[in-house]
């Protein structure tokens, strides 16, 4: 029986991919984020999903101004990252599952979901980077992927509570699933920060909290803020909490925390890594 | 469409203009010349000649003045999106510290010192 084991929650920073790339794991300034990896390695060793699918967004690498879709879905074969401006490209690809991807293409429409579908696809740092901290130095990764872009670069963006839904209805097509994988669910992005304007620079550890505590256990909490209500709470950038959202809503089950890891600052974001159970399969 | 009514309706956030429909409409050019910058190529081809790439993407008058003059909040203003922005940013040599202090005003060391000044590493594992 397929199964949605968990969640991992987490920053996808471009700042964390340039220290990868430059060993910095154990410097300093880096070392409390990525230690907030070791139990979900733990995790992932003991668990071995077979899928991953993340809810993330596009920061102008697939997606140009010219066709921005509010919620698009892979259906690619496999998915690459490349250079977004910066010289840096990792070079694992991205092994996809198609087949996984059309049903829930199809579950989400018939839950009046209109979502873009993309048969080709290239994938940012806000995949490429959770990847490279959940499953470092691989010769592959070992998970096909799915991956769900949201809108949270142009505005008008899509409501938190729309965002929640759409989570919930690709929880529900992962439940109708009859492969029999073990999934495991990304939301990527945030948590505060703001990278543009006379505001750039701005934390709020006070939301960021509020966030942490309730994405598990009451993630409705949450919804009481519309997304401009959050851009002012947590940064332009910090509305990328959205994409939790989207991923908290695909986990259907009892979610228990396992771990989380809340470090400010890196580069200029507030980071969290948090790590949920999702027990809708096991025994009680 | 009265546009006033449209601008006195947006919420105000201090510091922060939120990238919607009349700023993708104002920036289009300058985010396309950006978009571009994610080809090697395309940013060698800008290093080499700047005023002929501007041109070549049919950047605003105010928009090349924005680049000319490295004002990150001018190119903000004339609808540059911040992501696409940052792919000029390297190009530049500038990172998103750099960034930071350019728009807030503050040194880099100033503007380093105000992130550093949240510090806080806060971590929970279950029983």
């Amino acid at each position: 029986m397929t199964q949605v084991a968990g969640g991992i929650f987490t920053s996808h920073v471009p700042g964390i991919g340039n220290a990868i790339a430059r060993g910095l794991q154990q410097d300093p300034y880096w070392k409390p984020f990525f230690d907030g990896f070791n139990p979900v390695h733990e995790w992932l060793a003991r668990e071995k999903p077979d899928v991953a699918v993340v809810f993330y967004n596009d920061h102008g690498l697939n997606f140009f101004l010219d066709k921005m879709p509010t919620f698009a879905i892979g259906a690619a074969a496999e998915y690459r990252h490349e250079d977004e401006g910066w010289g840096l490209a990792f070079q694992r690809p991205f092994a996809g599952h198609p087949e996984l991807s059309w049903h829930i293409i199809e579950q989400v429409v018939a839950s009046e979901f209109d979502p873009v579908t993309c048969q080709s696809m290239l994938v940012d740092h806000a995949v490429a980077v959770p990847y490279e901290l959940c499953w470092p130095g691989t010769e592959e990764f070992p998970v096909k992927l799915v991956p769900i872009a949201i809108n949270t670069v142009q505005h008008p963006l899509p409501s938190p509570k729309r965002c929640f839904d759409l989570g919930r209805a690709v929880g529900r097509a992962l439940k109708s699933w009859k492969g029999g994988e073990k999934i495991v669910v990304f939301g990527t992005g945030g948590l505060s920060h703001q990278l543009e304007g006379k505001r750039a620079g701005f934390i709020n550890k006070e939301y960021d909290h509020f966030c942490l505590d309730n994405i598990g256990p009451n993630p409705e909490a949450l919804l009481r803020h519309d997304s401009l209500e959050i851009v002012e709470l947590a940064g332009s950038q910090g509305v990328e909490i959205l994409n939790w959202l989207a991923a908290r809503g695909a986990l259907t089950g009892d979610v228990v925390e396992l771990a989380s890891n809340y470090h400010v600052p890196i580069s200029n974001t507030a980071a969290a890594t948090v790590l949920f159970e999702n027990r809708e399969f096991l025994p009680a | 469409m009265n546009a006033g009514q449209a601008v006195s309706g947006k919420r105000q956030i201090f510091g922060t203009e939120p990238f919607d429909g009349d700023l993708a409409m104002r920036g289009y050019a300058l985010n396309a010349m950006c978009y571009s910058f994610n080809t090697k190529d395309n940013r060698d081809a800008f290093a080499a000649d700047e005023e002929g790439y501007m041109a070549k993407f049919e950047l605003t008058d105010e928009q090349k003045a924005a680049v000319r003059n490295r004002d990150v909040l001018a190119m903000l203003d004339a609808g540059g999106n911040v992501y696409y922005l940052a792919k000029l940013a390297g190009i530049l040599g500038l990172n998103v510290q750099d960034l930071g202090a350019l728009q807030t005003g503050m040194t880099l060391d100033a503007f380093k010192a105000a992130l550093l000044s949240h510090g806080e590493t806060t971590r929970r594992a279950a029983a």
